[in-house]
């Protein structure tokens, strides 16, 4: 073997070690989150938690109850108002893949995919709080739903473009109008990957904190109105965790703890709902 | 048997003592049938025994043992999926990037075992030049396409890279075309000529055998033949080793050839011997079309 | 017919949402300009290159938030960008078949993690470690929160996005490319070579969608940055970002003016991210047609007749 040669092969280890180490520091920070969010979390985690409302400050004790409520009512608005347009706008997209305007609403919801969520906020902002001059879960809520769209257009979109033709043409030969097959047959087809992508959106967007600071804004207290600042989760454990205080430091590490959970939850069922779907669809 | 090869419109071909000359030689080479039947041993350049080839659990050679002589065109035919290219990537050992792939047997280049500890795959494969039935380029220029397994090896005097290049072109019947574009992108050149850079590429780094896997398949009639002349050119200084579907194409180009049938070697030998008077009825049911 | 009137009333109608999702992304173009319009108006161009930020005042200047986003985002990107392309190296062509799947996942279960997520974690163990760290090498100030505390977790942040798109690049480049390498008697490393290049305008686009993220991440960044408008090419100083002063600075706003200064930052923060963001679709769809193109086998029409 001539020295050049040799040269190369060590050069190759060594680059092809690099490549193995980058994978192990990319999975450090992740194990320490991970280690972190459910030791300290989890120990803080209390009956407490869910049942009290956050104390004044300065006094120990409460919980999240509101916190957690709020962002299961948020996600609700969201999907509410993500859903619909979003699916309505893929299954327009897939049905008239080639014409310009068609073009022209992907190349818009690629654009709104890359929007940072502070921007959407603000967006929410502009049309929603400032002209009645109050914060809301509505303007959270769709604050949310903005980031959801163009998740579930693609996934939507992408989805129904691989329902097999036949399945179409059988629908409209029996008669049935573009509308009735696409919504009857084609749409059901593709349910579970739908479905999948809904939540994958939600569970997205259950994390955000950041447009929800001047929409939903906070409440201590429990709310569930619509029109009505709300608490989140989110927003709390910031609130929280850049607070001076040792057990409101905790109660961010619970809340924190409980965010990933339901994230997780999210997409597990995620998963489940398409099995469960594709076995009804095959019989 | 002689006669039902010769109506066969298939073989019309094969009636001529030797493929059609290029224009570029003088004069008719003429073989004799039985010329070449066996093979003196100075002249094997690459020398198979009993191989056998798995992808995983399944069996896709079985006891392959053949002789390929030195500076001659050998032919792999049989139907497709008999195992002619995973043979041919065996001997430099281009399967060993497929996972779960792995061959038993021995395979000699020279006397020396392909498969053994000893051998340097890499080293191997800069010996054994390999073109592919889809001609794969590098999307760079065609003179850093030519001199990329000379960089890789360590050259970087310009001027030994130029004659090089210059040389393999030529070699690859190219030079001409592409002597004014040498800076242009491989990928603007049609689909003969980015199959004779290809091996005008192979041919860069100096290999002693050119393994090739259907070159020509996927050109039109006027690059096909232009490989084939190439491939009766380049056979007086590389032993070329050819699989191909194409049995007029192997009756042109071959010295000899060998005829595979799932993963056997049905039978080889001299070039006329095979398509004129094969000794196994297998073989003579392939070469006059009866199946496949 | 009723078919033909049942069928456009289909089109119409979803085409109505499909129209509502292109006046949603013109809408917040509109909006964010007309809720800055204040701020453009006293400070024009200005507006960019003034440091000052002070809203006691009323003197706004974006300066700081430019510098500390595209500085923390430039960082974030040299930390990250090896980190991922080695990741989805090891993953595409080194690792075992079985490590695959699970490598991936875990991969992808780092952008799963919500920011402010990261942003705890940060504050409660990244910057301690940091200042330590800091201490170790007799920075001043020895804060933990500061430049460099941002600028490793925006990297975290970014690595699975630039990792799984730079991994479908790889998978996409045909396999006749590294077998073409190998041939010519390439090492594993040289073979890998060639896919990169042959990938590499859908990896520089991999790398400009982790760029696109890191501008505009906010709440991690916010929680460990230190929240300090200064200009500074120091690692350890606390600096400011465009996201993070409007996230914190938006509901303390007393006046239009200084709510309109913050919306315009925003306005910014939309117009780059969405360029870059595009700039970095371009790039990796122009290298998934390259790869295509190349595997359709090249018919010659007609051979060109040599000289």
């Amino acid at each position: 073997m001539t020295a050049n040669l040799r040269r190369r092969k060590v050069f190759s280890r060594i680059f092809e070690t690099l490549c193995a180490l980058a994978v192990i520091v990319a999975l450090i920070p992740l194990a320490m989150i991970l280690f972190y969010v459910i030791k300290e979390g989890f120990g803080a985690l209390n009956v407490d938690f869910f049942t009290h409302m956050p104390k004044p400050v300065g006094e120990s004790g409460g919980g999240m109850a509101n916190a957690i409520a709020g962002t299961l009512i948020l996600i609700g608005i969201a999907a509410a108002f993500a859903v619909p347009v979003g699916c309505l706008c893929g299954i327009h997209l897939s049905e008239y893949p080639g014409t310009k305007f068609s073009s022209i609403v992907r190349f818009a919801a690629d654009v709104l995919n890359g929007v940072p969520s502070i921007v959407v906020g603000i967006f929410a902002y502009g049309i929603l709080v400032l002209p009645v001059k109050r914060f809301s879960a509505i303007a959270g809520g769709v604050a949310l739903g903005l980031l959801m769209i163009p998740i579930v257009v693609r996934t939507t979109e992408e989805l129904l473009r691989l329902v097999p033709g036949g399945l179409r043409e059988g629908a409209l030969a029996l008669g049935a109008t573009r509308g009735r097959a696409v919504f009857s047959v084609i749409v059901p087809a593709a349910l579970p990957g739908i479905l999948t992508g809904i939540l994958v959106a939600l569970a997205r967007v259950a994390g955000e904190t950041a447009p929800l600071l001047f929409t939903a804004f906070n409440n201590r207290f429990w709310s569930t109105s619509l029109t009505q600042p709300i608490a989140s989760l989110t927003v709390q454990v910031f609130t929280y965790a850049i607070s001076p205080y040792d057990d409101w430091h905790r109660q961010a590490w619970a809340g924190a703890f409980l965010l990933v959970m339901m994230i997780l939850a999210l997409s597990i069922l995620a998963r489940l709902a398409v099995r469960r779907l594709e076995r009804m669809n095959r019989s | 048997m002689t006669s039902a090869l010769m109506t066969s419109s298939l073989t019309t071909d094969v009636t001529r003592e030797s493929p059609s000359p290029p224009r570029f030689l003088a004069g008719e080479k003429v073989a004799k049938p039985d010329e070449g039947a066996t093979l003196a041993q100075s002249e094997i350049k690459i020398s198979v025994k009993d191989f056998d080839f798995y992808y995983g659990t399944a069996k896709v050679l079985h006891g392959i043992s053949l002789d390929i002589p030195a500076r001659k065109v050998t032919a792999l035919i049989g139907p497709s999926g008999c195992g002619k290219s995973t043979f041919i990537r065996s001997i430099n050992r281009m399967n060993d990037i497929i996972t779960d792939a792995r061959g038993k047997g021995t395979i000699l280049i020279d006397g020396q075992d392909v498969y053994s500890g000893d051998t340097d795959v890499v080293e191997l494969r800069r010996r054994v030049g390999m073109v592919f039935q889809k001609s794969n380029p590098f999307p760079k220029s065609i003179y850093d396409n030519v001199a990329y397994g000379l960089r890789i090896g360590g050259m970087r005097n310009k001027r030994q890279l130029d004659e090089i290049i210059e040389r393999s072109l030529t070699r690859a019947a190219l030079w001409h075309e592409v002597k004014d574009r040498l800076h242009a992108s491989a990928l603007a050149l049609s689909g003969g000529q980015q199959q004779r850079l290809c091996i005008a590429r192979a041919l860069a780094v100096d290999p002693e055998i050119l393994l090739m896997d259907e070159p020509a398949s996927a050109l039109d009639p006027i690059a096909t033949s232009k490989i084939e002349e190439l491939i009766y050119e380049l056979k007086e200084s590389y032993t070329i080793v050819i699989v191909t579907h194409n049995m007029q194409q192997a009756a042109r180009v071959s010295d000899r050839t060998a005829f595979f049938m799932l993963g056997r070697l049905v039978e080889e030998g001299d070039k006329n011997t095979i398509f004129m008077n094969p000794k196994e009825k297998m073989t003579e049911d392939y070469v006059t079309g009866r199946f496949g | 017919m009723k078919r033909s009137s049942d069928d456009r009333s289909f089109r119409i109608g979803t085409g109505a949402f499909a129209a509502l999702v292109l006046l949603i992304v013109a809408g917040i173009a509109f909006e964010l300009t007309r809720q800055s319009t204040l701020s453009i108006t006293k400070f024009g161009l200005k507006f960019w290159t003034t440091k000052v930020w002070d809203p006691v005042s009323g003197d706004f200047g974006a300066l700081p938030f430019i510098w500390g986003t595209l500085y923390s985002s430039v960082l974030a990107l040299l930390v990250a960008t090896p980190i991922a392309l080695g990741i989805a190296i090891f993953i595409s062509e080194l690792s075992p078949r079985i490590l695959r799947q699970p490598l991936a996942y875990l991969t992808e279960l780092l952008a799963a993690i919500p920011s402010i997520v990261y942003g705890l974690w940060g504050i409660f163990v990244l910057v301690p470690i940091v200042r330590k760290v800091e201490i170790a090498m007799g920075a001043k100030p020895a804060l933990g929160v500061g430049m460099m505390a941002a600028a490793l977790i925006l990297a975290v942040m970014v690595i699975p996005f630039t990792s799984s798109v730079a991994r479908e690049i790889l998978k996409n480049v045909p396999a006749t490319q590294r077998e073409a390498a190998y041939a010519l008697g390439a090492t594993r490393w040289e073979a890998i070579k060639v896919a990169i290049g042959f990938g590499r305008t859908g990896i520089i686009g991999a790398v400009m969608l982790g760029f696109g993220r890191a501008l505009g991440e906010t709440m991690a960044v916010t929680m460990v940055i230190g929240n300090s408008p200064q200009i500074s090419a120091s690692l350890f100083k606390p600096q400011y970002t465009m996201a993070a002063v409007i996230a914190n600075e938006f509901t303390e706003a007393a006046d239009e003016l200084y709510l309109h200064a913050l919306i315009e930052i925003g306005l910014l923060l939309f117009i780059i991210t969405v360029g870059v963001n595009l700039l970095s679709r371009l790039l990796i769809w122009s290298t998934k047609r390259r790869a295509i193109t190349a595997v359709v086998m090249p018919m010659a029409a007609a051979e060109e007749v040599p000289a």
